[in-house]
């Protein structure tokens, strides 16, 4: 058991710090570093350009997509060298958000099913970050349960006409390629009729719509589709088997690990470390002590469980289930710290934005909170998944397991 | 970067689950529960023989000279286990004072006694209710004597010796306190039995009334040692508390498949599912802020507080919250005698509160953190 880096990771790292020190946009760093966790803003700059510029800086000099193949963009690195790229490039990191979608799902997901022509098109420039993609799976009648989903893929020659709609879609409103869900058969079991494709955003007939967000901002979106041509050519994966090719994409969330998950608590612990309450300084306060250990240790415990993590994936075993506890943690986390800084505020917590105290750090993270708990699966999912998947539970019932798609109950009530 | 245990630790954890199954089943856990033995003398000389005692004693002091990793992984099993014998007194507390603090002579003399199993050693710091403080210490030291009255002592009523805390100073400040080695089966001891949460490991009172010891460690540092000594302990618990939760997650888990209710398994039930998955989840957390303690503690490193302070009130709330729905998940089974839940509910908020509580953990590790973040 040990911290210290192998002579090669040694060498890995001081290339990367020696790099990043003389390229990062470093007019932008304390920005990054304060801004709240809900919402990274550039008061001065236009964030996906600035994004924009350093993935393709980074994808230049072969630091993208760390563990992609070098043929794809990527590297060839090791997971842990991700992991030490991501501890030295600290706050720069944060402008990789808008990838996250395109590099931690999308690509893998093309990586398994695409064809090696379309993997060497599309994959550099989505590892450079001058193409950006998004995931279009939910839809109003199935988030949780994805494979309730509804728009219709229909054979037309050699191409597929799509309709439907899909919703939530992360950064739809700036993406140039998706990865779709659809259903190619209403007459089977809902598992059994879905089929996957990836498509150009920019296709006739599709049509993004942002949605304002709980928080006020808009990074989602209603896609409509509209007699929308895909060529058979762009279909991942064989027609009906879109769920496992959908479980794929899943999986692969959870093997973005390394990125160690955000839970508020060392922005709650610097606030507290210098805020002075009536009786005195809120660090001595016996209450406010307690409530900091208890978060301590839990982001503590997320920090070391990736590092074990992580210390399994470079023995070669694959990440399994047991990673989906991050968000389950960090998600609640989150949301109780930023209601705990705000009532350590008192009445002047009521405040935002810029008049609030850091900025409304605290106050962008709670309003932005709740989303973290439902994307990427919601609590209750992340619960399900440990209990059937780890611990081995029984699955739950399913009642529409076996009942053709198109006679499965629509509403649940009148 | 490895953040996991060698293949030769995971072995030795295999071998040491094997043998405490074979040995230290709940049955035998029962026995000393009901009172017939105070402790499991079998398992103890057992544990003696496959050389578990003195697995981080040094061979010059009749020890295996493994390390405190290894330690870390046979403390685990001893959770698992919920062994009736006072491995955490007199391995974690005693031995480990005896290894920072002791001459040559105190350690020639109880280090292999203990590596042996033929000496039972404990720390005697509290007295009555209150967590680890300078201030809490009242029992006086003078002129190599000591007078007072200590409690819960671990173990106290089976020790053959202490680790005493003793006042030898008026000054206000920690370097009032010193530490002694007390023979407890020697005279001016009286101990009587308490009455405790946890029956398989039991607390004492000692009275000590003019009862000779000598000083361990230079006068004055005792507090500084005791803070050492909790610190590794705080670790070494936590192994065993990790081990603890797991096995109550998988008694829990495993009557979830059994029981069936309303003509499912019980664990089909999603409020079943999610109270074993969130089990899991606090389990997982205290391992790892435990292995992150076990790196700590083998390698001395100047992270030790933090982690040990970390890793204690991570494994107290996972032990605890696993115990505690393993007999939810049991329902009215949970809460009858003849089931194991119950042993592993006292166990673990007996052991919550075996090195100070975790209010008392909880104000440590922010003034670690303080003092890391000023640095
Ligand atoms: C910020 C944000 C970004 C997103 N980005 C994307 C994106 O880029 N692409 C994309 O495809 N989707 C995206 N989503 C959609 C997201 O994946 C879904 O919102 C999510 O899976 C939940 O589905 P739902 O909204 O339909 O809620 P529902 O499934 O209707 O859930 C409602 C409630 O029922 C509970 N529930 C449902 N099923 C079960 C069950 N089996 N057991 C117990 N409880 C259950 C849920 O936990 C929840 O509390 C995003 C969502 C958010 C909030």
């Amino acid at each position: 058991m040990n911290f210290d880096d192998t002579p090669q990771e040694a060498e890995f790292r001081s290339q990367a710090r020696a790099w990043i020190g003389a390229n990062a946009p470093k007019q932008y760093e304390d920005e990054l570093r304060k801004s709240s966790l809900g919402r990274t803003q550039l008061k001065n700059a236009d964030i996906l350009g600035v994004a924009k510029a350093w993935q393709k800086k980074k994808a230049d000099a072969g630091w993208a997509c760390l563990h992609w193949p070098k043929e794809y963009g990527g590297r060839g690195a090791s997971p842990i060298e991700r992991v030490i790229w991501q501890q030295e490039e600290g706050p720069f990191g944060q402008l990789s958000r808008m990838f996250i979608i395109g590099h931690g799902m999308c690509g893998p997901t093309m990586m398994a099913f695409a064809r090696e022509e379309h993997k060497r098109k599309y994959l550099p420039p989505l590892a450079s970050g001058e193409k950006v993609w998004c995931q279009l799976f939910s839809e109003p009648a199935g988030g949780s349960d994805v494979a309730g989903l509804r728009t219709r893929a229909e054979k037309d020659g050699d191409d597929w006409i799509i309709n439907g709609q899909k919703i939530w879609t992360s950064g739809a409103h700036y993406s140039d390629y998706g990865i779709l869900l659809t259903r190619t058969d209403p007459d089977v079991p809902k598992h059994k009729g879905l089929t996957m494709f990836f498509l150009d955003m920019k296709s006739p007939g599709v049509e993004v719509r942002p949605i304002k967000q709980a928080s006020g901002a808009s990074d989602f979106n209603e896609v409509y589709f509209t007699d929308v041509r895909i060529p058979d050519h762009q279909r991942l994966g064989e027609v009906g088997d879109g769920w496992n090719v959908s479980l794929t994409t899943l999986m692969n969330e959870r093997s973005a690990i390394g990125a160690a998950v955000s839970t508020g608590f060392p922005e709650l612990f610097e606030y507290c470390s210098n805020l002075m309450l009536d009786d005195g300084p809120a660090i001595e306060d016996r209450a406010v002590r307690s409530k900091l250990a208890n978060w301590a240790v839990k982001a503590s415990g997320l920090k070391y469980t990736s590092m074990r993590a992580i210390s399994a994936l470079s023995r070669g075993e694959r990440p399994g289930p047991e990673n989906s506890i991050g968000k389950l943690v960090a998600g609640s986390m989150i949301q109780d710290v930023a209601t705990y800084a705000l009532d350590l505020q008192g009445a002047g917590g009521v405040i935002g934005g810029e008049d609030a105290e850091l900025a409304g750090r605290f106050q962008a993270m709670l309003l932005r909170a709740p989303g973290t708990r439902v994307e990427g699966g919601t609590d209750e999912i992340m619960r399900n998944i440990i209990a059937e998947r780890v611990l081995r539970l029984p699955g739950d019932i399913r009642v529409d397991k076996d009942v053709p798609f198109n006679k499965i109950p629509t509403k649940g009530r009148g | 970067m490895n953040f996991d245990f060698s293949d030769d630790q995971k072995q030795l954890r295999d071998q040491a689950r094997k043998f405490l199954a074979e040995k230290c089943s709940p049955k035998a856990v029962r026995i000393v529960l009901d009172g017939k033995t105070p402790y499991d003398k079998e398992l103890w000389k057992g544990l003696a023989e496959m050389g578990f005692l003195g697995v981080a004693i040094p061979e010059e002091f009749g020890g295996a000279g493994a390390g405190h990793l290894e330690l870390c992984v046979i403390a685990e099993e001893m959770g698992r286990a919920n062994a009736p014998v006072p491995f955490s007194s007199t391995v974690y507390l005693a031995a480990e004072a005896l290894l920072i603090a002791g001459s040559e002579a105190q350690k020639k003399k109880w280090l292999p006694a203990i590596a042996a199993g033929e000496a039972i050693g404990t720390l005697a710091l509290f007295e009555g209710k209150g967590n680890p403080a300078p201030k809490n210490v009242k029992l006086t030291a003078a002129s190599g004597v000591l007078n007072g009255v200590k409690k819960p002592v671990a173990d106290g009523a089976i020790a053959d010796f202490a680790v005493v805390a003793a006042r030898t100073g008026s000054s206000g400040r920690d370097s009032d306190i010193s530490l002694f080695l007390a023979d407890l089966k020697a005279g001016g001891v009286e101990v009587k039995s308490l009455t405790n949460l946890d029956p398989t490991r039991g607390q004492a009172e000692v009275t000590f009334r003019d009862c000779k010891a000598e000083p361990l460690g230079p006068a004055g540092e005792g507090w500084s040692i005791l803070t050492q000594v909790l610190d590794r302990a705080a670790v070494l618990c936590a192994f065993e508390q990790v081990g603890g939760a797991d096995r109550a997650l998988e008694m829990g888990r495993d009557y979830a498949l059994d029981r069936i209710a309303f003509g499912r398994q019980i664990g089909s039930f999603q409020a079943v599912k999610h109270m074993l998955a969130d089990m899991y989840v606090s389990a997982t957390l205290a391992r790892s802020n435990s292995y992150y303690g076990a790196w700590a503690l083998s390698t001395n490193a100047a992270e030790l507080p933090e982690a040990a302070a970390a890793a204690r009130i991570s494994a107290t709330q996972a032990f605890q919250h696993c115990a505690k729905n393993n007999i939810q998940v049991h329902g009215g089974m949970g809460f009858t005698w003849e089931f194991d839940c119950h042993m592993y509910y006292r166990r673990a908020n007996a052991m919550a509160l075996g090195l100070g509580s975790l209010s008392y953990w909880e104000d440590q590790l922010i003034d670690r953190m303080r003092k890391k973040n000023a640095a």
